[in-house]
């Protein structure tokens, strides 16, 4: 059945392709942030997914490598004068101030670097268990973070970066969000996925059948940090400013949280969960402002939106531990069994 | 820098680093019976705080008395969340547990922005405790001389309980193996809500002192505290009360020391107790005081 | 001599878990490892196969200094493992479990497995083919998309040899294979062993705990007893020795 699901992958994906262009004419602009938010929010539920579910690593470093590479690809694009009216307090550093690469060539360099720091903190963390390992990169996340709040001369510390030129349009972050879920797929049904999954699955028992364990963590971790580098310039470049505080150990837990929910282990768990995250958080903003709604008057409740939150990934880590997804996929055959598609003449599947 | 402001420094440290230690203690034991990091642990410190300024500001009873309760309900509190958040996923892989661990913090936190509103409230005169103290040059709050000793007295009777009566026998046997104590009839149970209720009660202890020291509260104050407090029980080896103690007392002084003498970092210094935290990991995994674990293969 | 340890010795802080041991395993032959519960049988394994360096002493293994070298080396050189408390990868099916075994002749990383090309294609293809092979010799052809755990307990057992097969040693460690088997099921085992030894041109040191069942298949054993080897010939020997018989008591 290769041929027959390769076949409705290409007509899903025509179609989706339409639909986008359509609603890029049709949908105003709040409408379609929230769309492209969704996008980028895929790259970084896939980037987490890489190296907690199929991996098996606890890592929660994510915010981290998102500062990275937005910070990097965001001073590589911005215009000389731009750079001259943030950095007021104290100039850029001269090489950058007059560095402008085209969007494509920063965003990629965004990636690198949140790589080569996965890389240079991979090697030495990757050698812890479990709990610490989470610690150790929560402390790397924040380290970075508190590096970029100091180091005014490169990153204008605490007053962030304005102005940085909008070039996440809607085909871009979708572009980028399907070319990184065709990525995570070929991936993970390889060969080589398959030791990402044997050391999550019994380390031990992997390293024993011929994987190098060490090397497979450092790899997949050093591949998501760059995944998430991308996705923190992507963000970067639709929201337009970026300071170190946004980069704190919440965002890395909403990434967390949609993960968890569609399914540590499972490509379109995150991608469902991904839209449904942020449609859902834009939806709940009402809960945070003041409520004038018949006869019901509130002030609004900040915070409100963040306990529905976090009462959602408790509920869900304690009822239904596997998500939404689990650690399947949805694919063609799924479809097929639910008899939302036609079966194939011969009956039965691949 | 001269002597007075050096003992002034040392105080300081002293206050600080008691401070830490007693939620250190809460961290340690909590993960030497669960293996579990109780990332809530910060917030039920912070909750301390708000139920005594509750408490006491409603002058319903002694200050004491409140304080009493208050110390009480934070460990009702930590013994509640490990019944919900923690109990249910006591089979689970440990990343449920972390997961939840993370996911019951949030909420708490956000729920006290909710209930309490996010500004900070300033905690209520307590003439014990704030009177300050001179010795020479030297000043003091009367409370950053009452922690270091509640501090020792804690570890006192904390070494006591462990090593000396059956309860902390029992502690130790969780500790060491789940099943063989099951099977020695213990009260697996009983036995991780004493240590949730003890560890709480001294962080609900630990974020009054705190509360009382830099007079303001915020529902958010657990953070970070609670996430330095966990690095210096992993540094002192964790597990170990006295590690705890020790991580604890190292942090704050370093903290204030690096602050003192290297007014420059000052922007680093919430970055110091992660470095540090991560030198211990790589270079002595099992902390200062700690003991190294194997699997069995 | 195929594998030869010489001295090999495992402390752990105070506790010495093997203590100078000596053994050989020659190209072709079964040897049989035995001894109580605790005698430090898995340490050797574990010391020979790379998880343990040993404290003291050397593992050579055709001609080459392996001691200490990291697991996925030795496996790399040819020396392939069952483990004592089966150690199968619960989120994959049997065929997956079992291609796993290939990691190490495959040659696939990250660039080449997401990009297709030929190399890895016609490497994924060859395993495949080889899995498949080792599943249909194991009985297990049938459950090849089944979730590996979802097997009875011997059919589980039987799967980690496969696997263990598919990395194409020369040498095969088997760490109590026939544990929770029932006589006839240790039988039938023993002599899938003989067969896998023949087809695949394998030498195999074997951990047992049944005596009755080791003695038909080895052609020499090696007899431990609180990290140190008391007796050591054929069966025969074995089975008159007064010393192992104290050890032992003879009892299953």
């Amino acid at each position: 059945m290769k041929t027959r699901d390769t076949l409705l992958t290409l007509i899903a994906l025509a179609v989706f392709v339409l639909l986008l262009g359509l609603a890029d004419r049709t949908m105003g602009n709040y409408a379609m942030r929230i769309l492209n938010l969704s996008a980028i929010y895929i790259v970084l539920a896939l980037s987490l997914n890489l190296v907690n579910g199929f991996t098996g690593l606890f890592s929660l470093g994510c915010a981290g490598f998102m500062a990275v590479g937005a910070y990097v690809s965001a001073l590589l694009t911005m215009s000389p004068d731009a750079k001259e009216m943030n950095f007021f307090l104290e100039p850029l550093t001269p090489w950058l101030q007059h560095l402008t690469l085209p969007f494509g060539i920063a965003l990629i360099a965004g990636g690198v670097c949140a790589a080569i720091a996965g890389l240079i903190i991979g090697i030495p963390v990757l050698r812890l268990k479990d709990d610490y390992l989470a610690i150790a990169t929560l402390g790397f996340g924040e380290i970075i973070r508190v590096i970029i709040t100091n180091y005014q001369g490169l990153t204008n510390g605490a007053q962030g970066l304005k102005s940085i030129p909008k070039y996440s349009t809607t085909w871009v972050v979708w572009g980028v969000a399907l070319l990184t879920i065709l990525f995570m797929s070929r991936l993970v049904r390889s060969s080589y996925g398959r030791q990402l999954k044997a050391v999550r699955d019994d380390e031990i028992a992997a390293e024993a059948m011929g994987v190098n364990v060490f090397r497979v963590k450092v790899a997949s971790f050093t591949i998501s940090s760059f995944m998430a580098g991308v996705g923190g310039a992507m963000l970067g470049h639709m929201i337009t400013t970026i300071d170190p505080k946004m980069f704190s150990f919440m965002l890395t837990f909403n990434i967390l949280l949609i993960v968890v929910l569609g399914g540590n282990g499972s490509i379109s768990g995150s991608v469902i969960a991904s839209i449904g995250v942020t449609v859902l958080m834009e939806a709940m903003r009402f809960l945070d402002e003041p409520l004038n709604f018949l006869f019901v008057k509130t002030d609004g409740l900040p915070g409100l939106r963040m306990v529905v939150f976090s009462a959602l990934l408790m509920i869900v880590v304690l009822f239904r531990q596997r998500g939404l997804m689990g650690d399947r996929e949805l694919s063609w055959e799924r479809l097929a069994k639910a008899g939302l598609l036609p079966r194939s003449k011969k009956g039965g599947l691949a | 820098m001269d002597l007075a402001t050096f003992l002034q420094q040392l105080a300081n440290a002293a206050s600080l680093g008691s401070l830490y230690s007693l939620i250190a203690i809460g961290y340690t034991m909590v993960y030497g019976i669960l293996r579990l990091i109780n990332f809530a642990h910060g917030d039920v410190f912070m909750l301390g705080g708000y139920f005594a300024f509750y408490l006491v500001g409603s002058a319903f009873m002694p200050w004491w008395v409140a304080l009493i309760v208050a110390i009480a309900l934070s460990a009702i509190f930590g013994i509640c969340l490990e019944r919900v958040a923690y109990r249910p996923l006591r089979d689970s892989p440990r990343i449920s547990l972390m997961i939840s661990a993370i996911g019951a913090s949030f909420l708490i936190e956000n729920l006290c922005v909710v209930l309490f509103s996010g500004r900070p409230k300033s905690f209520p005169s307590i003439p014990l405790l704030d009177t300050v103290v001179n010795f020479g040059s030297v000043s003091v709050l009367s409370v950053s001389l009452i922690i270091p000793v509640i501090t020792a007295i804690m570890l006192v009777v904390l070494l006591f309980v462990v090593h000396k009566t059956k309860t902390g026998m029992a502690m130790r046997a969780v500790a060491t193996d789940v099943e063989a104590a099951r099977l020695m009839a213990i009260d697996v149970n009983w036995v991780i809500s004493i240590t949730f209720g003890i560890g709480s009660a001294l962080a609900g202890l630990g974020g009054i002192m705190w509360a009382a020291k830099y007079p303001q509260l915020n529902p958010l104050m657990g953070i970070m505290p609670g996430l330095k407090c966990f690095i210096a029980a992993v540094i002192g080896g964790i597990g170990d009360i006295g590690g705890a103690v020790l991580g604890g007392f190292l942090l704050g002084f370093i903290e204030i020391m690096v602050a003192a003498f290297l007014p420059q970092l000052t922007g680093y210094r919430d970055a110091f107790s992660f470095v540090l935290l991560i030198l211990v990991l790589l270079l002595k995994p099992a902390g200062l005081l700690g003991k190294r674990l194997s699997v069995k293969v | 001599m195929k594998l030869v340890t010489n001295g090999a010795t495992m402390r752990f802080g105070g506790l010495v878990a093997v203590s100078a041991l000596n053994l050989e395993v020659d190209k072709s032959e079964i040897v049989g490892l035995i001894g109580p519960n605790g005698a430090g049988k898995t340490t050797a394994f574990n010391m020979i196969t790379g998880v343990y360096e040993p404290t003291e002493g050397r593992v050579v293994f055709e001609g080459r200094d392996i001691t200490g070298t990291k697991p996925h080396r030795i496996t790399e050189a040819g020396i392939a493992r069952t483990f004592q408390n089966i150690r199968l990868f619960s989120t994959m099916s049997v065929l997956e479990n079992v291609l796993v075994g290939s990691t190490v002749r495959e040659k696939a990383n990250w660039i080449n497995s997401v990009l297709g090309t030929p190399g890895y294609r016609r490497n994924a293809k060859e395993a495949r083919e080889f899995a498949m092979e080792l599943l249909a010799d194991t009985g297990l052809a049938d459950n090849a998309g089944e979730q590996a755990t979802s097997l009875p307990y011997g059919k589980q057992r039987r799967l980690e040899i496969a696997r263990a097969l598919a990395s194409r040693p020369s040498l095969l460690l088997l760490d109590e294979p026939a544990a929770g088997m029932n006589p006839q099921e240790s039988i039938e085992l023993m002599e899938f062993i003989h067969q896998i030894r023949e087809r695949f041109d394998l030498s195999i040191l074997l951990i047992e705990h049944h005596m009755q069942v080791v003695m038909g298949v080895c052609s020499r054993m090696y007899v431990l007893d609180y990290g140190v080897m008391i007796a050591h010939g054929t069966p025969g020997e074995i089975r008159r020795d007064p010393k192992v018989i104290e050890a032992y008591l003879g009892v299953d």
